[in-house]
């Protein structure tokens, strides 16, 4: 009988695959996590805010070390247009002791980090190479053909947290193709500024404290986009996320776009005097519980963004990506004990998934991207007549308070209808009761 | 900022030898309507050269996001070999 080479072969070195690698070789299982890039975290991009409870569980008191750049004490919600900008959002002192919420990372280095703590603990990286193709015996995974010469390696199971675009899931058929609805492309800039300024502007009294801001309305338009800012400890993240097709429609140059969202009047301030340092794309799978793929097969599991686990409203995808990898991991450790590592052993994965709070939440938003398909409206007009509401309450001109809501009242009858403003409610409601 | 301007601040380790991106059929670009990946892409890979009717593909730009070929079936797309491509000091 042919001899394995590990007894779990992970692919691809992100968070998602980090942590199952980490899990494993914790236990003393033998676990090798195969990276494309020269480093794990060359090729890795996010917005740039990871929750720490996921990893927590891990590895305890974990931003006491990790490379991460400030602790999040104040998240804001914009809503723009293109002359103003209303804002909400939550700061609080609970948020500024530890063992915090949420911080700004770069993944580069994080993942780097995180990488270093799985060899730690004994898993094997293998940088810089390609995972081609998956090995089959009937229908069941029991290794991985490799770029290298010779470079066929073999296992128990197959890991697959090779991202979003995951070939190896699509080579099984356990997903259809990616449509461009369900992808969100996302761009960002680190944007260099001196510590002592960007707590000036953002108005926070040391530099390790950090805030984000969300930005959505009437500004994009036709789109369904989020623009973000986030602090670093020396720079600022900023960026965009649109959803493909509504690109694709309107013809848009992604830079084009993000070029004219740093001349906003709200924006530039921020960002004024600031040096680029970077710039990357990445693409985001919002297409949410409906687009996931099938998450296990014979000897395979799916995890991270591969299998789609991301909850764009809530900007969460690393810690879902990490509990999915934990998932997977303690799922491998229960079908060793009975040598049984067939699709009906490893379906016990998506059942922990089930009952967490991952796939729990992504159920909750499950019928959020088509509402947002069919009626993108609800995020830029609905933004657009709170804005100018609130434009007019804020301005003296000798018209009367009451006279205002009528005005106000008048113009949701007109730009929205109260009809209309019922149905979406009813929609709403329906969707996410 | 121009976007060779900010390709310019990104990490590569070209792979002189081998593209990772190409065209299964170069007709269909002829025909394509509009076509997004000359605008979609990020990175500004692709242009289309009307005079040759041929679509030129600057592969060493690529960020490796995937978006083309999401947007056009004809686009072939594999991962950069082992090592290649873009390197991130941030991320």
């Amino acid at each position: 009988m042919r001899k394995n080479d590990f007894d779990v072969i992970i692919v691809g070195a992100g968070p998602a695959g980090l942590a199952a690698g980490y899990v494993l070789a914790k236990e003393g299982i033998s676990v090798a996590i195969i990276e494309r890039g020269i480093f794990p975290g060359s090729k890795n991009v996010m917005g740039g805010i990871f929750y720490r409870s996921s990893l927590d569980d891990l590895i305890p008191d974990f931003y006491k070390e990790a490379p991460i750049e400030r602790h999040i004490v104040e998240q804001k919600i914009w809503l723009l247009s293109e002359d103003s900008m209303f804002s909400t959002g939550i700061k609080s002192e609970k948020y500024n002791v530890e063992p915090y919420n949420c911080f700004s990372i770069f993944r580069a280095k994080f993942d780097k980090w995180f990488a270093k703590k799985a060899a730690d603990a004994s898993a094997m990286i293998i940088n810089e190479t390609v995972v081609t193709d998956l090995i089959l015996d009937g229908n069941r995974v029991i290794g991985v053909k490799t770029d290298r010469p010779n470079g066929d390696l073999y296992s128990d199971v197959v890991i697959a947290a090779d991202g979003v675009n995951s070939f190896l899931t699509k080579s099984l058929g356990l997903r259809k193709k990616i449509t461009t609805n369900n992808v969100a492309l996302a761009l960002k800039e680190i944007i260099e500024l001196p510590d002592k300024v960007i707590n000036d502007r953002f108005g926070v009294s040391s530099s390790s404290e950090g805030v984000t801001i969300e930005i959505t309305g009437p500004y994009f338009n036709k789109m369904r986009a989020i623009g973000f800012v986030y602090t670093n400890r020396n720079s600022l993240s900023l960026g965009l996320g649109v959803v493909t097709e509504d690109m694709v429609k309107l013809k848009i140059n992604p830079n084009d776009l993000l070029e004219e969202f740093k001349k906003h009047p709200a924006i530039k301030p921020l960002i004024n005097g600031g040096e680029t340092k970077e710039y990357m794309a990445h693409m985001i799978p919002e297409g949410g519980y409906y687009s996931m793929p099938k998450l296990y097969s014979d000897g395979f599991m799916v995890v991270g963004d591969a299998a789609m686990l991301v909850n764009s409203i809530h900007r969460e995808g690393a810690n879902l990506a990490i509990e999915s990898g934990k998932f997977a991991a303690k799922t491998y450790i229960e079908a060793r004990k009975i040598g049984d590592f067939s699709q009906k052993t490893l379906s016990s994965y998506q059942k922990k998934l089930e009952e967490s709070f991952v796939l729990r939440d992504l159920k909750t938003y499950k019928n959020l991207p088509k509402l947002l398909e069919e009626k993108q409206y609800l995020i830029s007009k609905y933004p657009k007549f709170i804005i100018d509401a609130i434009y007019e309450m804020y301005s003296v001109d000798k018209v009367s308070k009451s006279e205002k809501v009528k005005l106000i009242m008048n113009r949701a009858k007109k730009e929205l209808g109260y009809f209309n403003i019922l149905k979406d409610a009813f929609s709403i409601w329906r969707d996410f009761r | 900022m121009r976007i060779e301007d900010k390709l310019y601040l990104i990490g590569y380790n070209i792979d002189e030898e081998e593209s990772h991106l190409g065209v299964s059929d170069p007709e269909e670009c002829k025909k394509c309507l509009g076509r997004p990946c000359t605008y979609i892409c990020p990175a500004g890979v692709y242009s289309y050269d009307d005079e040759e009717g041929k679509l030129s593909i600057n592969y060493d730009a690529c960020v490796e996001c995937g978006t083309c070929r999401i947007v056009c079936s004809y686009i072939t797309w594999k991962y950069p070999r082992g090592g290649f491509g873009v390197q991130y000091k941030f991320g």
